[in-house]
């Protein structure tokens, strides 16, 4: 975890998957020798110089030098902010190399002294083809039905989510309560891809205890803690389901443009279990609701349909691991299907420790499987 | 970490937490070895690969031979104990992941990294090793494995076929007074006891064993210890246990082999064939009440234990290692109740460890020890000690236990083709 503020992993797992599908053979020869032909940048408490801002497309690479006097780190941005590369806890008198594919494109390297904030940016543009790989058809497959599944998945929570944010609107706390998890489930099918849209994700899927020194909460958490606690809806909780509306419209018409890889699938579909691991398991995400089961369904459902894309392809090269993510797949399915209550599951709360334990043992037997597809699909 | 240390960012943004593992990806010394990490998928972790750290595997123990080492072996300084159940009805997957802990355990031991190590394999997977033991020698390290009697049979059942193989020495334990077992703490289908020098060494075995077997079995407790309290290597210093004093200053020593055969090594014809060489453990988390017994006099304290706190003689005699004079003691003294002359000559080998578990929620220390004990059959070891103990032991108003569990540790792996439980499964 970050030490000044919790980020998903998946942000950074889909990061890399924006840019990379590259030969192994190209990737595997960095090392510090490159750095001679690494961007400079030197980082200071208030100034971020960046002694080259015209790069090739392709692998590139910067070596960033802290003089400041802070912590700090160093962000590659993509127009709307989405992370190509990412440094954190450069201390102050350290450099660091980071290696990354980027292709050609507007880009901004932001320097955060402090690790803090927006930062200190500086535009740079990318230009020319690099030589790409081809792609195994199969995998090009993949990449377009995964593409088709996230368009399809935002555009099937709209109604849901619209719902949601009129009983809010309403007042109509019943009903409110009833369309939250229906709500949500779409986004944490497609998790990944939602959360690398920059400000979206903390502004729709904050959670309290979350939250920066500053940071306005809104999203579904923040009504989420009304309808449940206090079960009055304000005015202000109105106003946040419309911006919450107005996000997911800003979600449906980004998704599209995102850059999918098959590496970044196979993250992707890792990242989800991580999740499930770290925040759902344990009863973290859904505070108030406790409908966490319908997040956990959400995230295992969304990671085997990566793992279904890819598959044709793994299982030549990797029989046995498919094997083994069937197996394992059909078992965490199963044991989720105890919980079913209705169209979705029961609340969490009712689920005690033993059973927790039993749900956390699946996901780590699915997990430890599954972080290793993204080796064999980059094969 | 230094900047050398950053030698290549690689593809791969940071992690969270702000050190990325790509980080480590060096590429210098032609490690790389393309698909033939992510081939194999989990089933690659097994092999042993070439020691890549510089340091030499200095104090090493030799993981195969008649018996497993962590018995007879010097008691090391560090120990992470880990038991597992077994979460899968399919034998198969239970011996293949017993054999690739097989492989894993004789890298480690070696001073190796697991499979293609930590800082080598495809760039996308996770590396077969965790790293955090990469450059540290093994320090001793030894992993030692034992089976409960859950493995067997469980509610009636039998488990994996081999029921009929359970050694009858393997019994659960009887209920002992004043007992209060957290059943959290308790119990389990297999147990590994990973001894080291270095902590980090220990926690890195049970750490990757543990990865290794996700899917097959499941962590159901662990306990780490320190400062170990008893040593089988008697003409060293007896170490002191948190009551500040010494105890099993006549605990079997590593090269007294007599002993070791009438006391610890189970024979050939006694129990399964399976058993041969093997030896039966008993692990106790032994709670102490430290802040009562510091408020306690010495002479009290002095009168509990049976020995002078000083240079931890027996009362009644003037050197630590002198003959025990049974009868100067207080009937009551731990050291009178649990000496083997007073118990048809039950003896058994203890390698405990003290453990702090920082403080309760009373703000008390969680704290005690960690009471390890091998036998060749439990039944006239620890039970008839222990029997005795929890019944008189003037010590119980200070110590109460809190788990318990019991295992059968086959004899040791013979060779390349033999692994952990290959007889039983056989």
């Amino acid at each position: 975890m970050s030490v000044v503020r919790r980020r998903p992993a998946t942000t950074r797992a889909l990061g890399v998957g924006l840019l990379l599908a590259l030969p192994l053979a190209l990737t595997a020869c960095d090392s510090d020798d490159s750095s001679g032909d690494a961007v400079k940048v030197t980082a200071k408490d208030k100034s971020c110089d960046v002694a080259k801002k015209d790069w090739p497309a392709g692998k590139n690479s910067i070596k960033v030098t802290n003089k400041g006097s802070q912590v700090t780190e160093l962000y590659v941005y993509a127009q709307g902010d989405r992370i190509v590369t990412e440094r954190e806890n450069i201390g102050p008198g350290t450099s660091a190399t980071l290696n990354f594919e980027i292709k050609a494109g507007t880009y901004e390297v932001a320097c955060k002294p402090g690790m803090k904030g927006d930062g200190i940016r500086q535009k740079v543009t990318v230009a020319g083809t690099p030589a790409e790989k081809p792609i195994d058809p199969r995998l090009a497959e993949a990449v377009a039905h995964y593409r088709t599944f996230t368009n399809t998945t935002v555009e099937q929570m709209l109604p849901l989510a619209t719902e949601f944010v009129n009983a809010v609107k309403a007042g109509d706390v019943a009903k409110a309560k009833e369309y939250y998890p229906k709500s949500r489930l779409g986004w944490e099918t497609i998790e990944p891809v939602a959360e690398s849209f920059g400000d979206l994700d903390p502004q729709m899927d904050a959670r309290e205890a979350d939250l920066e020194p500053g940071q306005e909460w809104s999203g579904w958490h923040r009504i989420e803690k009304a309808l449940w606690t206090t079960g009055q809806i304000t005015d202000v909780e109105k106003g946040y389901a419309d911006r919450l509306m107005a996000d997911l419209k800003t979600l449906q018409s980004k998704v599209g443009t995102v850059d999918i890889t098959p590496t970044s699938i196979a993250n992707g579909a890792k990242g989800l279990l991580d999740e499930v691991a770290t925040g759902k398991v344990t009863g973290e995400e859904e505070a108030f609701s406790h409908t966490d089961l319908w997040d956990f369904a959400g995230n295992v459902d969304g990671a085997k349909k990566a793992f279904e894309l890819l598959k044709p392809y793994v299982a030549e090269k990797d029989a046995a691991l498919t094997g083994t993510l069937d197996a394992e797949f059909a078992k965490i399915q199963g044991l989720l299907f105890k919980y079913k209550q209705g169209d979705g599951y029961v609340s969490y709360d009712t689920v005690d420790e033993a059973k927790r334990k039993e749900l956390s043992d699946a996901v780590n037997a699915l997990g430890e499987p599954l972080s290793k597809l993204a080796g064999v699909v980059a094969q | 970490m230094t900047e050398t240390d950053r030698v290549a960012e690689a593809v791969e943004p940071s992690s969270g937490d702000g050190f990325s593992r790509r980080a480590l990806l060096g590429w210098t010394g032609g490690a790389l070895v393309v698909g033939a990490a992510a081939a194999g998928g989990v089933a690659t972790a097994v092999t042993g690969t070439e020691d890549k750290s510089s340091t030499p595997a200095l104090g090493s123990v030799d993981f195969h031979g008649v018996n497993q080492a962590g018995i007879a072996t010097p008691v090391q300084d560090r120990l992470h104990f880990c038991v597992f159940d077994v979460i899968t009805d399919d034998r198969a997957k239970l011996v293949r992941m017993l054999q690739q802990w097989t492989a894993a355990a004789a890298a480690m031991t070696a001073g190796k990294q697991i499979g293609t190590g930590a800082d080598s394999g495809v760039p996308e997977s996770p590396p077969d090793d965790t790293g955090e033991a990469v450059g540290l020698p093994p320090n001793n390290l030894t992993l030692t494995v034992g089976f409960g009697p859950t493995l067997f049979t469980k509610d009636g059942r039998d488990r994996f076929g081999i029921a009929a193989k359970k050694p009858e020495a393997l019994a659960e334990l009887p209920a002992f007074p004043g007992d209060k077992l957290d059943p959290q703490r308790s119990g389990g289908d297999i147990a590994v006891q990973a001894c080291s020098d270095d902590p980090q060494v220990a926690v890195h075995a049970i750490r990757n064993l543990a990865r290794i077997g996700f899917g097959v079995v499941s962590v159901r407790w662990s306990q780490l210890g320190f400062g170990k309290t008893s040593s089988t290597t008697p003409e060293a210093m007896t170490p002191r246990n948190l009551f500040g004093f010494k105890d099993g200053t006549r605990n079997i020593a590593g090269t007294e082999t007599d002993r070791l055969r009438e006391h610890v090594w189970v024979p050939a014809g006694e129990g399964p064939a399976w058993m041969t060489g093997g030896s039966y453990l008993v692990a106790r988390r032994i709670r102490m009440h430290i802040e009562t017994w510091d408020r306690t006099s010495l002479q009290e304290q002095e009168d509990v234990i049976g020995r002078n706190k000083g240079v931890g003689a027996p009362q009644g005699a003037t050197g630590e290692h002198d003959v025990v004079p049974l009868k100067a003691l207080p009937e009551k003294s731990h050291v009178r109740l649990s000496h083997p002359d007073t118990n048809n000559g039950a003896t058994i080998l203890r390698r405990g460890y003290s453990f702090v578990d920082g403080s309760d929620g009373l703000g008390r220390l969680e704290a005690g020890l960690f009471f390890l004990a091998y036998q060749r059959d439990p039944r006239k070891g620890f039970i008839p000690v222990q029997q005795r103990l929890a019944a008189n032991d003037a010590m119980n108003e200070y110590i109460q236990h809190v788990g318990s569990a019991l295992f059968a540790c086959p004899g040791g792996v013979r060779g390349a083709d033999d692994y952990w439980g290959k007889a039983l499964f056989a």
